[in-house]
């Protein structure tokens, strides 16, 4: 009964979304009041039966109701409740109900809070999110029904992958999906500002928390499945080029342009066609990565279960969402006249550094993904682009783009002055010099990181020096604080995602003198790695919930004074008999110690040692930018009511 | 930045259409791998072996002195063969071995010869595991160095290769044979080199 009721839930929720589709931009058009009041109930219509389907395939997966097949193929009952849960969304049909109530939450949000938006770019964007919606809507309901009946049911479930029965992949779609998604609200702000055809400060005001809102998950959501492949996995890597990684790395790199050129629109009202486009172009980065994982185009660690059906479908969606909007764009976006100056040295000029930077990245990491499939189709050439070609193509454009970041954040409006920036910053550039050439020379480290990590420092000590700038911390100490709490909350996030850019960076430079081994050990031997020595114990058996395991202990020492005791376990599941490696990871903040235990032989284990200094930074790092975010997006401009424009409500 | 300037000029105009131009392109690229997916002129995983449409390189394993079974060595697999076979690297010590082996066991009683090469193996255990889920193998060489399996390039256990009655190979799979692959993939070529 529950399934049924899910999936005339669904339908609802579609028909629904068709009528939001059509009938506010039609209002909007005609200038309809009514008509176009029908977007806020609509969207709150929405948001309700998706959350009524997604409640009901939640409770399915709860109580493991045996009669639907999509429970029976990713569920058992000897799963612990949490992983039964996450197991809703674990699998293709789920993931695109989450995915469909997240929008449907978008777009109740902007129908709820958007109470200052003009009337007709409020019931435009409904209506653009509405096109979404129904697109995806009809996908679920025509290829990839979540509550699909099996008769006669069998006696328990297929269990879920045990690679994916962990915390932080439960976590992980669902950022990942605000992110996408929150994209999608940008993508619609951006065609229903072409089909009025104006954009102005206001606009970039209203588009400005949305993409904050997305980028914040973003990062949250790269990180989480940055941080499971490195703990999970258990390569002791934490970012892998992969096809898949590559897909949600493009819209964040896209987002972040996006980020800094919808203030310019706000700011200095220019940059506008631009923006439109960064608008389109991330909504169609997440579309894109949609459309890579699902379809099976690609074979990757990550991919959903692949069928060709599904794919021709969202590929239908896809061209239909992104060259329709491209289309609209190139008939339209003529109509989005500049009006201001523009100078090249000031805080707009870096600013569009910083975008052609950011977006030549995401052209590197495009191509790089895409050229070898569609190298396949032209040549039939097979070839493999890898890290070196990654790290070689982005590691020029992205050294600019951070020796950039603390000059631009510096530099006043309309017209700038390199010179007195630098001169604010002449301590930052000498603690990022003295670091690097202290671990060049010093620590003796090589080039790369030692770069890393001078880089690193740039961005810490230069965030620092642009807030104590503004609060005139040196010049006036007294007044320091009473400034300091009236600074911008916008300031204070940017300044601190800018730091948390530079915490990652020097994670990464600390990965990139990590040291591991490959070594066979009997019970009582002894490895030396990086100054410890890893004594193996012994190795037992142990029992979980639904899995069988071999347990090593592992006591590291460090000039015998005992530092930690690992246990990596290798990891059975009698359901779908595989096997799984759980890293045993031991940090103090400043490193980590991981192991990992690999096949027994003749009584040895092999173990993988690593000594990963700096490794948690990476994603503490990220944890920082999106706290930045989040800091930015609660700045009292977000939140009041932009002043409307003169006119603001009529449309064009 | 073609939005610095008043309206951008009528001969700039086409860069507007830029963005879906590479849309429109890419979008019948991808639709060109989803039918290449179906028809399989298209197929995503990893790098084919470098051995397609070349005879197995040359080897002779000793056989596995724990079973009665004869030894294998790449005379076995010179032309004219009967019938295609299969060449199938696996251990007792892999999981996704005993995934595949009620797969080999269905071809090994359908009459398709398969031929092993047991990977790193203890002898014991490798023996042990054949009488716990059946034996498919014709043959079996024992490759407790590896050196065979480098050079015909194996990723990992299982893994296995066909070679047709001229004794070429003529695909590889590096995985388990799931019962969709010995079904979509591998029993069609059967088919095909029969």
């Amino acid at each position: 009964m529950i399934p049924e009721l899910g999936h005339f839930a669904l339908a609802l929720a579609c028909v629904l979304a068709v009528a939001q589709s059509v009938m506010p931009i039609v209002g909007a058009h005609r200038r309809d009041v009514r008509w176009m009041a029908t977007a806020g109930p609509l969207a709150a219509g929405v948001l309700v039966s998706v959350g009524v389907a997604f409640g009901c395939l939640v409770w399915a997966f709860a109580v493991n109701d045996t009669t639907v097949s999509n429970v029976v193929a990713n569920s058992h009952s000897a799963k612990p409740l949490i992983y039964k849960v996450s197991g809703a969304w674990g699998n293709h049909e789920g993931s695109m109900v989450l995915w469909v109530l997240i929008l449907a939450l978008c777009g109740g949000a902007v129908a709820g809070f958007g109470r200052d938006l003009p009337t007709a770019l409020k019931a435009r964007v409904i209506g653009v999110l509405g096109w979404v919606a129904s697109g995806f809507l009809l996908f679920i309901i025509f290829t990839s029904n979540p509550f699909d009946r099996i008769w006669p049911p069998p006696p328990d479930g297929q269990g879920l992958n045990p690679v994916l029965q962990d915390i932080g992949l439960a976590l992980h779609p669902p950022m990942l999906y605000l992110g996408y998604v929150g994209y999608a609200v940008t993508f619609a702000f951006a065609v229903a500002a072409l089909l009025e055809g104006r954009v102005d400060a206001a606009w970039g005001r209203w588009v400005r928390p949305w993409s904050l809102m997305a980028w914040s998950f973003l990062t949250m959501g790269i990180a989480l499945g940055s941080w499971w492949a490195y703990y999970e996995l258990g390569w002791g890597g934490y970012w892998f080029w992969d096809p898949v990684e590559n897909a949600s790395l493009l819209p964040w790199l896209v987002g972040t342009a996006l980020l800094h050129s919808a203030i310019v629109v706000e700011k200095r009202d220019a940059l506008k066609i631009w923006t439109v486009l960064l608008a389109i172009m991330a909504f169609a980065m997440s579309l894109l990565g949609t459309f890579l994982v699902r379809s099976g185009v690609l074979n990757s660690v990550h991919a959903f279960a692949n069928d060709p059906t599904r794919g021709v479908f969202i590929l239908a969606l896809l061209m239909i969402y992104v060259a329709g909007a491209f289309a609209i764009f190139a008939w339209r976006a003529q109509k989005l006249a500049p009006t201001g100056i523009f100078a090249p040295i000031s805080r707009e000029g870096a600013l569009v550094l910083n975008n052609l930077l950011l977006c030549s990245i995401a052209a590197v990491v495009l191509a790089g993904t895409l050229w070898p499939m569609f190298a396949d189709i032209l040549t039939g050439a097979k070839i493999s682009v890898g890290p070196p070609f990654f790290n070689l193509a982005t590691a020029p454009l992205a050294i600019p783009l951070v020796l950039a970041m603390p000059i631009g954040a510096m530099l006043p409006w309309k017209r700038g002055d390199v010179w007195g920036a630098l001169q604010r910053l002449w301590w930052a550039a000498c603690a990022a010099l003295a670091v690097g050439f202290l671990m060049l020379v010093g620590a003796g480290l090589p080039v790369w990181p030692a770069i890393g990590m001078g880089m690193a420092m740039w961005l810490i000590v230069g965030a620092t020096a642009d807030v104590a700038d503004r609060i005139a911390l040196f010049r006036r100490p007294a007044q320091a604080w009473q400034r300091a709490k009236g600074l911008p909350r916008a300031a204070w996030g940017a300044a601190i995602a800018h730091a948390g850019m530079g915490v990652t960076i020097a994670g990464i430079a600390g990965m990139g003198v990590a040291t591991d081994t490959l070594i066979a050990l009997k019970p009582g031997e002894t490895a030396r790695l990086a100054g410890y020595e890893w004594r193996l114990d012994s190795i037992t058996d142990a029992q979980g919930p639904n899995y069988a395991a071999r347990r090593a202990t592992i006591t590291v020492s460090r000039n015998g004074a005992v530092v930690t005791v690992l246990e990596p376990e290798r990891r059975t599941f009698q359901v779908d008999r595989q096997t799984t490696t759980e890293a045993a990871i031991h940090t103090n903040a400043m490193r980590d110690l991981y192991a990992v235990l690999g096949e027994e032989r003749d009584g040895a284990g092999v173990l993988r040692l690593h000594h990963n200094p700096l490794a948690p930074w990476i994603w503490f790092g990220a944890v920082i930018m999106a706290l930045g975010g989040g800091l930015s997006l609660s700045d009292r401009r977000m939140r009041v009511a932009a002043p409307a424009p003169k006119g603001a409500t009529a449309p064009a | 930045m073609s939005d610095t300037q008043a309206p951008p000029p009528r001969s700039r105009r086409w860069m507007l259409y830029a963005p879906l131009g590479f849309a429109a392109a890419a979008g019948a690229g991808f639709f060109v791998m989803l039918r290449g997916l179906q028809t399989g002129g298209y197929n995503p995983r990893g790098v084919p072996s470098a051995l397609i449409g070349q005879p197995a390189p040359d080897f002779s394993l000793p056989a596995l002195d724990t079973t009665s079974l004869p030894a294998l060595s790449a005379a076995d697999l010179r032309a004219p063969l009967a019938a295609p076979v299969l060449v199938n690297f696996w251990a007792s010590w892999c999981v996704p071995c005993i995934v595949e082996h009620p797969q080999l066991m269905r071809l090994h009683r359908e009459g398709t010869r398969v031929l092993g090469i047991n990977y790193k193996d203890r002898p014991t255990d490798a023996a042990a595991f054949l009488t716990r889920h059946g034996n498919p193998f014709s043959k079996l060489g024992r490759d407790e160095p590896g050196r065979v399996a480098i050079d015909w390039g194996v990723y990992g256990v299982p893994e296995t290769y066909l070679v047709d009655r001229q004794g070429l190979i003529r695909w590889r799979f590096a995985g388990p044979i799931t019962p969709e692959v010995l079904d979509q993939e591998l029993r069609p070529l059967l088919r095909g080199y029969a």
